[in-house]
């Protein structure tokens, strides 16, 4: 049904958009894929990928599995738009690398955004678990723009919004926050060596670049936590 | 709520005739073999309504039940979302069917008896008890609904003369014994008749009361609760071959449960990330295997099926088996993942195979081959060049159920447009079938359907573009020893039987 080396006609893409399913950017070994993917298609169905998202982020409750088949799916359009760093010459007279680009730049920026702003919407509606990390995930300089960053944040806001005060992973929200300040000098290589992930490296430099209102903030939020917190219900 | 088991409403009169059934005109269809599935060869039983009114009409005297089927029928108003059916299921033993719907409300049926006067009329079901099961309830900590939507029935085998059943919401699963009485003690010392106490100085003698007969009454107590083990949406039961414990699955974790202790259960399956950003994977189905107390099996979001046994460790986190087909690099597409998350996974009844069902295919697994299953079924292949369509519409991820019958060697799924289909897995034959109001004429044949995908379109054949995308058959159950089964099709039950039975 599908045929790997069918190259589609402009007036086709257009027609058929919507029901056009894409298989030729997977295996490098098509003529199709010397070309660069016609954006349109790509791009919708990313459109339609995060539109989903957004809906799905902003329901009381989350259908976990849509969620995750819907960021899965995201991941690997995302993937095929930005295959390499630079792309190949286009043939193809209706789009330019430029176009390719600054699509790929603008749904970035625009996938961010609205990650930005669900992050807040939902900040205040979760409040305190929330708020520390858009202070983490914005400011650090190490992070790659574009990419997998801003979708993972999607799934980030699970472990609060779902996952609840129940869980017996509180400490786990503020894992990437680095309290190495506040330790003393006795533990602070060993927590360095032990904590995982690439927040690591720029987390601590991150750290030491907090201001004072900030870290208030954060102990503030830690204080208003605890005395939320209660002990884990049965069948734990 | 109590009702009347003999009370046949919520049955389809319209077009009853009493006396002998017709028999089919024009030459019988071939006889199917002991258990197949033939073509032409399944006729409509019956067909049962459950709208929100009718138990508010039965319980006014005399109600002629013709008036009340006939003014249903006809006003569909009557059928609110609450009835839309959410879960089906046979007992062990195939006498008593349970529907459980949106509205939190479960509605077994029982098999008609067999009688020398009205022979034509057993294979049918009656309404035998309906009980609100689960209510809309309100999480403050979380400012969350808690849908009151029956997603799964399980029964219990029967050790005593009541039914238990378990069924679960999203978040709650409850045990409960379905138990009729047939006496009523009278002669009460400290009651009168209406049931007021009396005045024990005016007791001047004392008596023994004594059971009297009374009108058969069908109730349902909830036996127990369990609650407040799963952060996520429950997805499956199972009750275990030992019946004394049982297993519940949500997104992330699985719990396992002795039917004795509601205050606590064991967790024997967690697989979430420590990072919720690393998660990727969900479970979407789990059943415990029919014989051996110590397996079960879990299916996931990315089209795999772990084989998990409890004698290994507390937490089954690491699987015995692990059932993957590799993708096939012809079919591959954006959507790959999401037509490969298996929506249910059931044990044949021997323990030897599992089915799975995914958006496209049903696939039979030996569980002695873990790299591949060793049948594929599609289902409605017509559907791969519309992906895209169906995932804008969100149909991409409808949630269809499979099942075996009784000898494994027919299994059944449904589809879109009220359709349902069977293979048989012996003679590689397939048929497709409809559950619908148009074609819904007692003991009729059911004609076979077919879609057509491309090119001219035969007369009885419907274009793949013309199907009724809301219409789905997502639940199914099948008579765990005879060709009877219970289709779901929004609120209506349609049962069905070979004709040869």
């Amino acid at each position: 049904m599908l045929s790997k080396g069918l190259k589609r006609k402009r007036e086709e893409e257009q027609e058929k958009e919507t029901l056009a399913v894409d298989t030729w950017w997977l295996d490098p070994s098509l003529p199709a894929v010397a070309q660069a993917p016609p954006p349109a298609t790509s791009s919708s169905l990313f459109d339609l990928s995060v539109l989903k998202l957004h809906h799905s982020l902003r329901q009381s409750e989350p259908d976990l599995r849509h969620l995750v088949l819907v960021v899965n799916t995201l991941r690997r359009v995302q993937a095929s738009m930005a295959p390499e760093p630079t792309l190949p010459p286009m043939p193809s007279p209706s789009a330019a690398p430029c176009v390719a680009d600054s699509l790929l730049a603008s749904s970035d920026a625009a996938l961010s955004a609205s990650m930005a702003s669900l992050l807040e919407d939902l900040s205040h509606i979760e409040g305190l678990s929330q708020a520390p990390q858009p202070l983490v995930d914005e400011g650090l300089p190490g992070r790659p723009a574009g990419g997998s960053p801003p979708s993972l944040g999607a799934l980030d806001l699970l472990g609060p919004a779902t996952g609840c005060l129940l869980d017996d992973e509180l400490e786990g929200l503020f894992e990437d926050i680095d309290t190495s300040m506040y330790d003393s000098e006795l533990w602070a290589p060993a927590s360095e060596a032990l904590k995982p992930g690439p927040e690591d490296g720029p987390g601590k430099e991150e750290a030491l670049e907090l201001d004072e209102a900030e870290l208030d903030y954060l102990l503030d939020v830690l204080v208003g936590t605890q005395a939320l917190e209660r002990p884990p219900g049965p069948g734990r | 709520m109590v009702l009347q088991p003999s009370e046949r409403y919520h049955r389809d009169w319209s077009h009853r005739r009493l006396g002998p059934w017709c028999s089919p005109t024009g030459s019988p269809a071939p006889l199917s073999c002991e258990t197949g599935c033939g073509e032409g060869s399944w006729i409509l039983v019956c067909r049962l309504l459950v709208p929100t009114q009718v138990s508010l009409l039965s319980m006014e005297e005399d109600i002629d039940t013709r008036k009340i089927n006939n003014s249903f029928l006809r006003d569909h108003s009557y059928a609110t979302e609450a009835d839309i059916i959410s879960t089906v299921e046979f007992n062990h033993t195939g006498e008593l069917l349970a529907t459980g719907d949106k509205g939190g409300r479960v509605v077994i049926f029982q098999r008609e008896q067999e009688s020398k006067n009205q022979v034509h009329r057993r294979g049918e079901y009656n309404v035998y008890s309906t009980f609100q099961s689960h209510e809309p309830e309100f999480d403050y900590l979380k400012s969350l609904e808690i849908e009151e939507k029956i997603n799964k029935i399980r029964w219990l085998p029967q050790q005593n003369a009541a039914y238990f059943l378990l069924s679960t919401n999203d978040k709650t699963v409850k045990l409960w014994k379905v138990s009729e009485r047939d006496k009523r003690p009278e002669g009460y010392n400290l009651k009168d008749e209406e049931g007021r106490l009396r005045d024990p100085a005016t007791i001047t003698t004392l008596r023994v009361p004594v059971l009297r007969p009374m009108d058969l009454m069908v109730e349902a107590t909830p036996r127990r609760v369990f609650a407040n083990a799963h952060t996520y949406h429950i997805n499956s039961i199972s009750v275990n071959s030992d019946y004394e414990t049982y297993m519940s699955a949500d997104d992330l974790r699985i719990n396992l449960w002795n039917f004795e202790i509601t205050n606590q259960s064991f967790n024997i399956v967690d697989i979430k990330p420590a990072n919720m950003e690393e998660l990727t994977e969900v479970i979407t189905a789990a059943e415990f295997h029919p014989h051996h107390c110590n397996s079960f099996v879990y299916s996931s979001s990315k089209g795999t099926i772990r084989l998990c046994d409890m004698r290994a460790s507390a937490l089954c986190d690491r699987h015995s088996k692990f059932f993957e087909e590799p993708e096939d690099p012809s079919n591959r597409s954006f959507f790959s993942e999401i037509i490969s998350s298996i929506s249910d996974v059931k044990f044949s009844h021997s323990g030897r195979y599992i089915m799975t069902r995914d958006y496209l295919t049903v696939k039979v697994w030996d569980l002695n081959m873990e790299n591949r299953p060793i049948e594929t079924y599609q289902v409605h292949d017509y559907l791969r060049s519309k992906l895209c369509s169906l995932y804008e519409n969100d149909c991409i991820f409808d949630k269809f159920e499979c099942v075996w019958n009784g000898s494994d060697s027919v299994i059944m799924t449904g589809s879109y447009n009220n359709f349902f289909r069977m293979f048989d897995r012996n003679t590689k034959r397939d048929v497709t079938l409809e559950a619908s109001r148009e074609n819904s004429k007692p003991r009729a044949i059911l004609k076979p359907r077919k879609v057509c995908v491309g090119g001219k379109r035969r007369k009885d054949e419907i274009s793949v573009d013309s199907l009724d995308f809301s219409k789905k058959i997502l639940h199914t159950a099948w008579h765990p020893s005879e060709n009877i089964i219970a289709v779901a099709a929004t609120n209506n039950l349609y049962i069905f039987q070979d004709k040869v039975n």
